[in-house]
């Protein structure tokens, strides 16, 4: 085997560095894992090497050659493609207008739409594939739409192909088909990067396994030489993160939130788990394991199927949000820009929306001065960077926007906050203050429920730990019960 | 439109008075072109108020109904139908109190119909709104077989339509009366919030608790009722009702709603500023015909003029955007 790629010295910084000096080789027909935590420099590598960013020192070469690469279509020229999370398929179109989008065969100035029909057959066959090209991609599943999008980069004679958790909205036969047609692209010469954070996965199907963390190469070792133990230790080093747990004092006698044999599809049918006044507790789990679904279902955006929802004491139906908050509820959700905010509205807009009726004057006029005042304490109490309340909440940062979503549901006074991934792409400062926001309002006798992928997180607040595998809790953890992170680590990748 | 404090150093931003700045402009320009034609006469000034009257009450739900991000094109058929209404009932009954209140209702039901459409199965506001415009404006042909309809009540037509209250023409009254509601309810109250919240980002909305549904649904509502409005100020100032009354008023409605600088994919808007695109779109009108313009003439250059408006507009704020 040979060196396809290699990348020397890369290194890039955001204002703070991301990736430190890193070397990166792929050989040819070989797949290697590239892991590591949330924000250790993977995303950015890869994205170097298919052209999204620019690197701001090192070099690349392919075949042994220096090559350029400051854009996607350098990318592709050399060969690199990269099979999104979310696909680059355009809905209405079919399978292989799809493939030759932009790159169509021509037949003098028309679309050869005969060569393009058999060019697509002949491709989809190489991964196994017998599907009619004229299928139009809305009426196919995730799993086959992911399959298109590989033989779309085939078709422009892709060499090497970057995925990214592929596997995370799949069904385990989808799971099965991808793997065996990864197979089959390695004999076929085809070197492939998998970023995924599902070890038992990686240890399947990846020859060599780098670990990046801090953004630097922390390991870079063959597959069949590892365990799982190996890998999730150098992901987090011996360091701990900067959060410290301390046990915390609550009445575990008053139950405010109870979940019993919650449905909500076919995955997700039995879920059940209760909240304490006073209490936080984590759902810790891999994307795709239900754990936003259960958040949703809760506060009604999604149907529930089956299952009883009981807040103090009294079975509640949740029909729509309007009933949750109602109840009480109040839902940081996962995607904060498309969620969370209305981006082209102001902070003071943005912070007022659900609580609304609590500053009304003369039953239906807003009392903006009452509005103001709120929102200026919510400035103060949070520490929200801001200078002017008046400003449109597209033009701050991560971190503050995300304060202002807390801001705006803790203005309704609920009594169960529920965060889903609430300190993704924000600062470590942040991150903190977002914590302790948490702790003081669990110990005003409501409740937390925390769903994160940053385990150390979880770990650093919940009194109790649900773990989720593909849509089921297979284990509760007492916090008390969990003595590192490894061992949390072990539970959510189902090796215990 | 509203007027964010200024501190100092800080831009203004301009795209954000484009309706009030062309309205000054315009309105100097006809008053030094136009000076020897009457424009600046006090009665030519009311006429023009008391001409875009319907066009801009409809405005008032214009406004809502594009600021939750959707397109209202029946206000139009709905005064047509709202006029028929009226006059068959006040023709048979005499009765102001229930000619009105059905017109009213009328539309009401219609905007509901509108929003259910649009909510419930699915359709896009511009397709929903196109098929019930050709339904409503086919239903108020029929309903007398293209008659129109006198109405001899000269209370109705003097409240409605045609009196004065000293020297103001009542149909400057009603605007009046719409737009302080209508000011508030977008500006102040809860509805205004939940409205903008809608267009600005529908998910968002919901995930905040955000019956959007509703929110539209009342918004199309809105609009009904108002157009109905607007029908029965057509019917008392012309004392009849006919099922030809706003044609291609939706057109002068969204251009004046999108002139005062709302958003045609909703999350922002102005009430008062679609007052001031209504009369200046009444304004180009009547200087148009002072100036002894053929139809045909006119017809283009307000075209034009509201084309001009509103890429001035979206150029001045991307180049704002461009700063941020």
């Amino acid at each position: 085997m040979s060196e396809i790629l290699e990348m020397k010295g890369i290194s890039k910084s955001f204002g703070v560095p991301v990736l430190k000096n890193v070397d990166f080789g792929l050989e040819e027909g070989e797949i290697t894992a590239l892991v590591g935590g949330n924000g250790a420099g993977k995303s950015t590598l890869m994205k170097i090497m298919t052209g999204v960013y620019t690197k701001d020192s090192g070099s690349i070469h392919i075949n042994g050659n220096e090559c350029k690469i400051d854009n996607i279509q350098d990318a592709k020229n050399n060969g690199i493609a990269m099979i999104f999370q979310e696909f680059s398929l355009v809905p209405t179109m079919t399978i292989s207008e799809n493939i030759f989008l932009g790159e169509e065969i021509m037949h003098g100035k028309r679309r050869d739409v005969a060569a393009m029909h058999e060019r697509a057959i002949e491709l989809l066959a190489r991964l196994g594939l017998d599907v009619n090209p004229d299928e139009t991609i809305s009426d196919l599943s995730v799993g086959m739409c992911q399959m298109v999008e590989i033989a779309k980069a085939l078709s422009k004679e892709a060499r090497i192909l970057v995925f990214d958790e592929p596997t995370a909205s799949l069904s385990e036969s989808e799971i099965n088909h991808l793997f065996n047609v990864m197979k089959k692209l390695k004999k076929n010469g085809i070197s492939m990067v998998y970023i995924s954070h599902r070890m038992n996965e990686i240890l399947e199907i990846s020859d060599v396994v780098t670990v990046l963390r801090d953004g630097e190469i922390v390991m870079h070792e063959k597959a069949k030489e590892l365990s799982l133990y190996d890998i999730i230790y150098a992901i987090m080093g011996r360091s701990n993160s900067g959060f410290n747990w301390q046990e915390r004092e609550y009445d575990s006698s008053n139950t405010l939130l109870q979940v019993d044999h919650l449905a909500i599809n076919r995955k997700i049918n039995d879920i059940s788990f209760n909240l304490k006044s006073g209490e936080i507790i984590g759902f810790a789990g891999l994307m795709g394991s239900g754990r936003t679904e259960i958040l949703e279902t809760l506060f009604g955006i999604r149907k529930k199927l089956g299952g009883k929802i009981t807040i103090s004491g009294e079975e509640t139906e949740i029909f729509s949000s309007v009933d949750a908050v109602r109840e009480g509820l109040a839902l940081i959700p996962e995607d904060r820009r498309e969620q969370g905010l209305v981006g082209i509205h102001s902070v003071k807009e943005n912070a007022i929306l659900p609580g609304i009726d609590n500053y009304k004057k003369k039953r239906f006029l807003i009392d903006e001065k009452k509005a103001n005042k709120v929102v200026e304490s919510n400035i103060k109490e949070m520490k929200i960077v801001v200078d002017d309340k008046d400003k449109q909440i597209n033009l701050l940062s991560g971190g503050n926007q995300q304060k202002v979503v807390i801001a705006k549901w803790m203005n309704t006074n609920p009594r169960i906050m529920m965060l889903d991934e609430p300190t993704s792409g924000i600062d470590i400062g942040a991150k903190t203050e977002i914590i302790q926001l948490m702790k003081s309002f669990a110990d005003e006798g409501n409740g937390v429920i925390f769903v994160s992928s940053e385990l150390s997180e979880l770990m650093s607040v919940c009194d109790q730990i649900y773990v989720l595998h593909n849509g089921m809790i297979t284990k509760k953890y007492n916090r008390k019960e969990i003595d590192n992170e490894e061992m949390l680590q072990h539970a959510i990748q189902k090796a215990i | 439109m509203r007027f964010r404090k200024q501190s100092n150093g800080k831009q203004i931003k301009w795209e954000k008075y484009m309706v009030y700045i062309i309205f000054v402009a315009v309105f100097v320009l006809f008053s030094i072109t136009l000076r020897n034609n009457g424009f600046l006469g006090v009665n030519n000034l009311l006429n023009i108020l008391r001409q875009t009257a319907m066009i801009s009450v409809m405005a008032v739900g214009g406004t809502f109904v594009m600021a939750a991000g959707q397109i209202d094109l029946t206000v139009g058929a709905v005064a047509a139908m709202s006029a028929m209404i009226v006059s068959l009932i006040i023709q048979s009954t005499n009765s102001i109190l229930l000619a009105i209140g059905v017109a009213i209702l009328f539309g009401c039901l219609v905007g509901v119909i509108n929003g259910a459409l649009v909510t419930k199965f699915k359709l896009p506001a511009f397709l929903a709104t196109l098929g019930m415009m050709q339904i409503i404006r086919g239903g108020a042909m029929w309903i007398t077989n293209t008659e129109a309809i006198p109405i001899d009540n000269q209370i109705y037509n003097n409240v409605f339509g045609i009196g004065m209250i000293g020297p103001i023409p009542v149909l400057i009254l009603w605007t009046i009366l719409f737009y302080i509601i209508g000011y508030y309810a977008f500006n102040k109250a809860k509805f205004g919030r939940y409205v903008l919240a809608t267009g600005g980002n529908e998910k968002s909305a919901r995930y905040s608790g955000i019956d959007i549904n509703k929110v539209k649904i009342k918004a199309f509502a809105i609009s009904g009722a108002l157009s109905a409005f607007a029908g029965i100020m057509y019917s008392g100032r012309l004392q009849a009702g006919r099922y030809s009354y706003g044609t291609g008023d939706e057109m002068s409605v969204i251009a004046a709603v999108v002139l005062g600088g709302t958003s045609m994919s909703g999350g922002t808007g102005s009430v008062v500023g679609a007052l001031v695109g209504s009369i200046l779109i009444g304004m180009i009108n009547n200087a148009l015909i002072l100036a002894g313009l053929r139809t045909a003439q006119q017809t283009i250059i307000k075209g034009a003029i509201i084309i001009i408006t509103v890429a001035l507009s979206n150029v001045l704020q991307s180049r704002n955007e461009i700063k941020n």
